[in-house]
């Protein structure tokens, strides 16, 4: 299917060519496998991997824990109790799938930082970034739809909150709140429905993730150089790529058992550690926590939602212009919203001609400063609302727009890259030199 | 009402900041627990002195409605003999039979009962439900070394009563350096010498506070000791086949790579 050429599935035998005839899965599949993929890809490109096998995982512990899960807000909280205590490995399901989410939201933020650093967005692959953003927002719901589940202060207070920001929408927000809560607040209609799109979710994000590596199998995977694969014949395809079988899927795999060998430490060792200790106290509507706070994952945005308050001057002008349509609460929700448009936006806010950061001298500066950014703006988002964390979460939630709304439009303009390799080949024999044609086919001998 | 959900939701994010400088107050003391750590264990006769001062003096108004006796017998806890438990069981606790129509002894598959009667939390999942450890500066970096303190929360709480009263709304509460805000309600429920340990351990009121705070992990987590059990073995086997892929990977690339020149 891709653009690279490369050899393609030849049913042999009587047997595979009357299936291939019918149906070419066979086909698909090996095309899919045996993908030429660039052979410089670095650590970096592991976590696509990764990311598929955390939704094989909580799709898999997922559908064992709703066997013994109760959507009713009498029994859920004691049922979770019940999977804790009397489910046999019940405890390590529910460890595995609570911190599966923290595990999938690490991979995703540093799939979508690579993405951002190689240029990975930028032309032929504006589709496969879509649809990235689309999965993570997908994400983003599934993982709050989850955190309600269990029924907890958290779940209930954080279910509460989160459906507010609907409410501050104008004119519709009221009814549309209702709507979204099956009722006038967070109630057992809530958790019904909550539990049932938490089911289905993960199954639209699978449909997304086949299309996500549709798109970037037809364009071919973008590497740390940004240059294309030569397509002009397959010999050249073939000295700037290799099979993703077996020489990415076992780079991947060892890969994924470092990364599990540290999650799995977690899920034993602390496994609490990423959740907040409220969430053990059973919901009560008339109660509030002390202290609501999101999960991890949520963080940088929740800090841009609350840094826009009525005293920022953006935000009276908004207030001002649209006569109090745009209060400062709204303003909030199009800003954490907006925050995510602007990275989904990003192939065509990006001018430069040059496509991956390791040749944009001025760029990297400023990628940087964004990923130190986005630390700081997690790190505040779980800070109370008050000075001098405010002032700070107001600069950072800046910095985040300028970089995607100015910085990445002028850059283009003013600076002057670097000169990118001209062939995935010469990157790779850079750093991979063989000393001649005769010594690489004597280094390969004892390996095979 | 939905205004006053936003409102109440708004209020909720906007007075967090006071209900955390109240907090940052505590004092919770970083006791020395045996189930710390990835490699604690919970210590089985501590447990059981915990479970007699949850029973002499806590079950008084705290219920533990989410632990079911018979666990009581479960490898990884208070681990008492099956006669124990069902004599345990019979003795201290009576539950409503539906069928009876009546009260009869508790026998091992019911649960510790539910106590309202003097409006104090269920103790089931206490330990689990507060962090004796914050900061430093919200990043939770001393939750990662010394663990959430749950327990040292607990014991804390417990040893952390300064004598004094005030009354308020018509009730009487006690300063306590371990709760937030530093008054509760709660009046001191151990004062040292409370109850006799059957094996001579001594029964002061930090020992007591650490051997119920023990036993109300043990509630709230039942399945540590199994869990780490499982972590141990999981990570001993994702290192070894870590290294076994390391060596297939390095050796397929060879032929590609070709010697490293830089």
């Amino acid at each position: 299917m891709a653009g690279i050429p490369h050899d393609h599935y030849e049913p042999k035998t009587g047997g595979e060519k009357w299936l291939h005839s019918r149906l070419p899965i066979v086909g698909l599949l090996y095309d899919t496998i045996m993908i030429p993929t660039p052979k410089n890809l670095n650590w970096m490109w592991i976590w696509g991997i990764i990311l598929t096998f955390c939704l094989v995982l909580q799709i898999i512990t997922g559908i064992v824990l709703v066997m013994h899960y109760t959507p009713h807000v009498d029994m859920a909280f004691a049922s979770i109790e019940h999977i804790m205590r009397n489910v046999n490995g019940g405890y390590m399901l529910r460890y595995l799938h609570a911190n599966g989410a923290s595990l999938f939201f690490v991979a995703v933020y540093i799939h979508i930082f690579r993405g951002l650093y190689y240029g990975s967005y930028k032309s032929p692959r504006e589709i496969t970034w879509i649809i990235g953003m689309l999965i993570y927002l997908a994400m983003m719901a599934t993982g709050f739809l989850g955190y309600v589940l269990p029924w907890g202060q958290m779940s209930f207070w954080g279910a509460t909150v989160i459906t507010g920001l609907f409410g501050a929408i104008p004119f519709i927000g009221e009814p549309l709140q209702t709507w979204l809560l099956g009722g006038p607040a967070v109630d057992n209609a809530t958790l019904n429905r909550f539990f049932s799109l938490h089911y289905l979710l993960p199954f639209v994000i699978a449909a997304l993730v086949a299309v996500h590596i549709w798109a970037f199998h037809t364009t071919g995977n973008n590497n740390p150089t940004g240059v294309e694969v030569r397509r002009g014949s397959k010999a050249e395809a073939e000295k700037d790529t290799v099979p993703f079988w077996p020489y990415f899927v076992i780079k991947d795999l060892f890969a994924l058992a470092v990364i599990l060998a540290i999650f799995w430490a977690v899920v034993g060792f602390m496994p609490n550690y990423l959740g907040h200790p409220d969430n053990y106290i059973e919901a009560n509507p008339l109660v509030t926590p002390a202290h609501i706070v999101p999960e991890w994952y949520y963080l940088p945005f929740y800090a841009i939602l609350r840094a826009f308050t009525s005293e920022v001057w953006v935000v009276q002008i908004a207030s001002f212009v649209t006569g109090g349509i745009v209060d400062a609460k709204f303003f909030g929700v199009l800003a954490m919203f907006g925050a995510i448009a602007v990275m989904a936006l990003v192939p065509w806010l990006d001018t430069s001609s040059v496509r991956s950061g390791r040749y944009r001298p001025m760029f990297k500066w400023w990628f940087w400063l964004l990923v130190i950014d986005f630390v700081a703006l997690m790190w505040l988002g779980a800070m109370p609302a008050e000075e001098p964390y405010a002032s700070f979460a107001l600069i950072a939630s800046a910095y985040w727009f300028a970089y995607f709304l100015v910085i990445l439009p002028l850059l283009g303009v003013i600076e002057k890259p670097d000169t990118p390799p001209a062939t995935i080949e010469e990157d790779f024999e850079a750093h991979y030199g063989k000393k001649a044609e005769a010594g690489s086919d004597a280094a390969a001998a004892p390996a095979e | 009402m939905f205004k006053k959900l936003a409102i109440s939701a708004a209020f909720a994010v906007a007075l967090a900041p006071a209900a955390m400088a109240a907090g940052g107050e505590q004092h919770i003391e970083d006791f020395a627990f045996s189930f710390e750590g990835p490699f604690g264990t919970y210590d089985q006769n501590q447990l059981q002195r915990g479970l007699q001062i949850y029973t002499e003096v806590c079950a008084a108004c705290h219920g533990l409605k989410y632990v079911p006796l018979r666990t009581l017998g479960d490898e990884g806890g208070p681990q008492l003999p099956a006669d124990q438990v069902r004599a345990y069981a019979a003795e201290n606790f009576s539950v409503y039979d539906p069928e009876l129509e009546d009260d009869r002894p508790a026998i091992p598959v019911d649960h510790f009962p539910a106590n309202t009667a003097a409006g104090a939390p269920d103790l089931s999942m206490m330990a689990k439900a507060r962090a004796g450890f914050h900061g430093p500066y919200g990043l939770g970096m001393n939750q990662l070394f010394k663990g959430m303190g749950g327990a040292e929360y607990i014991a804390s709480l417990l040893n952390g009563y300064t004598g004094e009263e005030k009354e308020e709304a018509g009730s009487i509460l006690y300063e306590n350096t371990a709760f937030p805000g530093g008054w509760i309600s709660m009046a001191p429920p151990l004062a040292g010498e409370d109850v006799e340990f059957a094996d001579g351990h001594s029964n002061d009121l930090r020992n007591e506070a650490q051997d119920v705070a023990a036993f109300l992990m043990w509630a709230a987590e039942p399945k540590m000791m199994a869990r780490k059990q499982a972590g141990f073995v999981g990570v001993l086997f994702l290192t070894v086949l870590s290294v076994l892929l390391y060596l297939t990977n390095k050796r397929i690339w060879a032929p590609i790579k070709g010697k490293k020149t830089s």
